[in-house]
């Protein structure tokens, strides 16, 4: 919680508490906590005992499991997978977990995936870190002193962390190439103004949705085509940072001694993997070694807390996120919708139950694998489909004409002459009709509604042609129609007058 | 003479129509093509009057005079919104008048018949129509009979379908599609029936056949348009519009009068290019528009996935502020919440600080053909700023915000993602392609035609909730 979320939880009708000091380590003192209305509490027990939603970051220890009571709400990461005992000990206390790590990856519940926000940060201080170690620019320069090459970084896993760390590598002025075994990410890695490194292999490619948009395994002779390309480029790159991750799975194994060796004295690989076992050959967890060729790996765990004032603000955004979702009619009351995808999905224990693994979410909303897209046409087929569209238009211009004509005639050959007359007047007005009107501009359609509602008045000729009739009913009849037919040829007229001087230029 | 003059004023009418038409092809030439068409109106009625057969000035002169001043009382009150209302309902007038018309037609042939057996100077004592159809053999006027009762028909089917459509435009009729029970099958037997009292007139000449046709016309009329939804209102007023041309053609064929045939095949086709392009604008055949409804869909519509996203208008105001380019879509919304000075007004404010604003119109946008070109012109936009579909459709993706207010179907995604839905396939605005875009919106309802609208839920969508004309008006104190 930072003092910007506490004012926004706030407004959603909860009280706040947080344990005196928590924010030190970001930058936020208990003076702007209180500032913004919140209460600080001494101890973690009181607050444990005050607070019936508790939301913090790492996974509780069995002190806090044990603090857990009935009906009490716990928001953190949990760990589900690998942490049966804590699932245990909230279970029999009865208490709703709700683990961050859990957050389904649909695009609604985007805004409290705090595994990407932390991966973002990581990616980014990944960078960082490398920079820290290379005792180089990353940027190319031609300076009075003689001239620098840029830094060539690879980035290999393009997901969350691995695109902040392109982005971040790109903007120090670094060369960036990128790989990731989902083809479908090439578009963001370039968007991101980093190469991606094609594999000269044809295999059918898993579709990403399928896999909830995390990579999956490869097939070993996939792994083979990957490992010989990385081996190639090795002796160019000055920085790596892997990233590559398979859920539930240990890390792969992706850069090998040999790769390690063949780098230049002086670069630096950043294994952001190194809390599963890490990507590289030679990482030592949470700790930074120097190989003997003088390439130095970092395997640290705990880059989030190396940002920390960025990473609670992104945390305590997450968390007030969930805390929206979970209070939809805003009155401070937990509203614990087991129907919810995300909620559903993210809950370990509700009610005395263990609800992990949770089912598939009803909707997969990751964008599917790209169709192919259709073939740019050649000059010449253009020009053929040109030539046959005019061909096929020309033949419909000359059947309808010949029907038009044999129609004609058939009339012509048993109405009198006199019915003829009109008939032909008739047909060429409807022929210049359809000339004219093709030729009406979009947005005059309304005038020319308007228009042609008031010409149609020309009724009035027949009744004021009636209308000196002996007949009294037939008197009657036309004088309305002349009467309505008024009212028509000066409204339309004037309406269409109205219009038109309203479009002007600018 | 006189008979002469008069055709010759029938020539220089007709000419003066066809220029008033071809005139709108631009806005410039539009105003001048308006007065060839009052001209050719003047000319056409002072040279029937003068002409042989009219009579009492006295009546009619009066006549046209009262209508001319309803006429102009309701063409300069009528709120520009109103159009759609105003210009269904003059289609009624005028097909009454075909009617009425076609009627009178029926009598005088009664009466020439009278005159003819009686011998002598009962046919000079016809007006002159009646001594035009004194002299008709009996093809000819079984020839008469057929025209008379298409115009007395069509009339018919205009009257009552002008007044639903008027109706539905202006909220007095729910515009939701409602068909008596029996559907189309009720249409198909009225018009069964007219053929039959048209067989039925053509072999008595009585008056009850006739009786029986109009209001099976009058039926169909209704029915048509009842079971024809709020959102086709474009493609129906124009068909209506089309319809009382052809009316006025079938009279003047019974009239034997070249003006009134000219000018109804004029107007006649006029509606119908109209109706075809509304139609192609929502990628539909005239047909299905006319059965009403949408037709039927080939499965399940895809679920849209997300949530929309509200914002408020400092949000959009500080969006607008850093945007270079501008592109608003207008539709029926913003008629409905009287918005179109707010949108001006922030148009003229964005364009004074450099910005490029510019205003995508769908065809089918708003209740008639260029609804919404009209009341942006009413707001003093400039024409050349407002760009239509095809020309616009390309530059979304360059476009830092796009705003919609008040459009829903036509920035539909849908029409073009899922194969399933009822609008797949129909041209759309691809707004969502812009950097950002907002939606000004009352609320989280679906539009006019009940589709669910993914654009709402796209990632770069915010949600600008409130009626338009307050929210602009809102984001107008936020803009100098």
């Amino acid at each position: 919680m930072t003092p910007d979320s506490a004012l926004q939880l706030q407004k959603l009708g909860y009280e706040c508490l947080i344990e005196t000091g928590a924010g030190s380590a970001a930058g936020f003192t208990d003076a702007a906590y209180e500032e913004a209305g919140v209460t600080v509490v001494k101890t973690p027990a009181a607050l444990w005992k005050e607070a019936d939603i508790v939301a913090k970051v790492r996974q509780p220890n069995d002190t806090e499991l044990k603090r857990l009571t009935k009906g009490k709400t716990l928001i953190s990461f949990f760990n589900p997978g690998g942490n049966e005992k804590g699932m245990e000990a909230a279970k029999a206390k009865g208490a709703n977990v709700i683990a961050m790590e859990m957050v389904p990856r649909i695009s609604r519940a985007q805004k409290m995936d705090a595994l990407s926000s932390m991966a973002n940060i990581a990616g980014y201080r990944a960078v960082i870190e490398a920079g820290n170690n290379y005792g180089r620019f990353f940027t190319g320069q031609i300076t009075a002193a003689g001239k620098v090459p840029p830094a060539k970084v690879l980035v290999v896993g393009a997901g969350v962390a691995g695109l902040a760390a392109i982005g971040a590598a790109v903007s120090l002025g670094a060369i960036v190439y990128a790989f990731d075994v989902r083809p479908e990410v090439a578009e963001q890695v370039e968007s991101m103004g980093a190469e991606f490194v094609y594999l000269d292999f044809e295999e059918e490619q898993q579709d990403g949705a399928a896999t909830g948009g995390y990579a999956a395994v490869s097939s070993p002779e996939f792994r083979e085509a990957q490992l010989a390309k990385f081996r190639e480029i090795a002796p160019d790159m000055d920085i790596v940072i892997t990233t590559a991750l398979i859920p539930n799975r240990p890390a792969p194994k992706l850069w090998l001694e040999d790769m390690v060796q063949a780098m230049k004295r002086g670069s630096v690989i950043v294994d952001l993997a190194a809390e599963r076992g890490g990507n590289v050959e030679g990482t030592v967890a949470d700790d930074k070694v120097v190989t003997d060729n003088g390439v130095t790996i970092i395997g640290y765990t705990d880059f989030p807390s190396r940002m920390a004032s960025q990473a609670s603000t992104l945390y305590a955004t997450n968390i007030r996120h969930m805390m929206t979702d979970l209070t939809p009619e805003k009155d401070g009351q937990i509203n614990h919708d087991m129907e919810d995808d995300v909620i559903r999905g993210a809950t370990v224990t509700y009610e005395g139950d263990i609800t992990f693994p949770p089912p598939p979410p009803k909707v997969q909303a990751i964008a599917a694998q790209k169709k192919p897209e259709v073939k740019e046409l050649t000059p010449e087929e253009k020009r053929a489909a040109e030539v046959a569209a005019f061909k096929a238009q020309t033949k419909q211009q000359v059947t309808l004409l010949a029907v038009g004509a044999a129609l004609l005639l058939g009339v012509g050959l048993v109405a009198p002459a006199s019915f003829m007359q009109h008939f032909i007047v008739f047909v060429l007005a409807v022929f210049v009709g359809f000339q004219v009107i093709w030729n009406v501009s979009h947005s005059l359609h309304t005038p020319l509604m308007a228009v042609t509602n008031a010409i149609s008045s020309i009724i009035i000729l027949g009744a004021v042609m009636q209308i000196g009739s002996g007949s009294f009913l037939v008197i009657l009849l036309a004088a309305l129609s002349v009467f309505m037919a008024g009212i028509n040829i000066f409204g339309g007229f004037l309406v269409t007058r109205r219009m038109l001087a309203m479009f002007q230029k600018s | 003479m006189e008979f002469g003059f008069t055709t010759a004023a029938y020539v220089v009418a007709a000419v003066l129509f066809i220029l008033s038409l071809g005139g709108l092809s631009g806005q410039e030439s539009a105003k001048r093509a308006v007065w060839y068409g009052i001209v050719g109106m003047a000319l056409a009625v002072f040279a029937t009057l003068i002409g042989p057969g009219a009579g009492l000035w006295w009546l009619s002169v009066p006549l046209i005079a009262a209508g001319g001043i309803i006429g102009y009382q309701l063409a300069s009150k009528v709120e520009m919104t109103q159009m759609p209302e105003l210009v269904a309902g003059m289609h009624a007038l005028v097909g009454l008048a075909a009617v009425f018309v076609g009627y009178n037609a029926h009598f005088e042939i009664g009466n020439a018949a009278v005159a003819v057996a009686a011998g002598g100077d009962a046919v000079k004592d016809l007006g002159n129509f009646g001594q035009l159809l004194a002299k008709k053999s009996s093809v000819e006027l079984g020839i008469l009979l057929v025209e008379l009762s298409l115009g007395v028909w069509i009339g018919a089917v205009t009257f009552t379908g002008s007044i639903i459509a008027y109706g539905k435009l202006s909220g007095k009729v729910t515009s939701k599609a409602t068909k008596l029970p029996g559907g189309h099958m009720l249409n198909a037997a009225a018009a069964a029936i007219s053929l039959l009292c048209l067989i039925w007139y053509l072999n008595t000449g009585g008056i009850v056949p006739l009786l029986i046709l109009t209001a099976a016309a009058l039926f169909i009329g209704y029915h048509l348009i009842m079971g024809i939804g709020g959102a086709d209102m474009p493609v129906v007023v124009s068909m209506l519009n089309s319809y009382s041309g052809w009316a006025a053609a079938a009279i003047g064929f019974s009239l034997g009068n070249d003006l009134l045939i000219v000018v109804g095949a004029l107007v006649g086709s006029s509606g119908a290019i109209l109706s075809y392009i509304m139609c192609k604008a929502m990628n539909r055949s005239f047909i299905s528009v006319i059965l009403g409804g949408f037709g039927g869909t080939t499965g399940p519509a895809m679920e849209v996935e997300g949530e929309q996203i509200a914002i408020e208008a400092d949000g959009v105001a500080q969006a607008l502020d850093e945007a270079d380019s501008v592109i608003i879509i207008p539709g029926y919304g913003m008629a409905v919440a009287q918005a179109q000075q707010n949108v001006a007004e922030l148009t003229r404010r964005l364009r004074a600080k450099g910005k490029n604003v510019r205003f995508a119109i769908h065809p089918v946008a708003g209740r008639l053909p260029g609804h919404m070109n009209v009341l942006l012109a009413e707001a003093k936009v400039p024409y050349d700023i407002v760009m239509e579909m095809d020309e616009i459709n390309e530059d979304f993706p360059d476009t830092d915000v796009a705003i919609v207010i008040g459009s829903n179907d036509i920035v539909n995604p849908a029409a073009q993602e899922d194969p399933n839905s009822p609008i797949a396939g129909m041209p759309v605005l691809e707004c969502w392609k812009a950097k950002q875009v907002f939606v000004s919106k009352r609320g989280q309802g679906t539009g006019y035609s009940g589709i669910e609208n993914p654009l709402f839920f796209k990632e770069n969508t915010r949600m600008f909730y409130g009626d338009a004309k307050d929210s602009i008006a809102k984001l107008l104190t936020m803009i100098d």
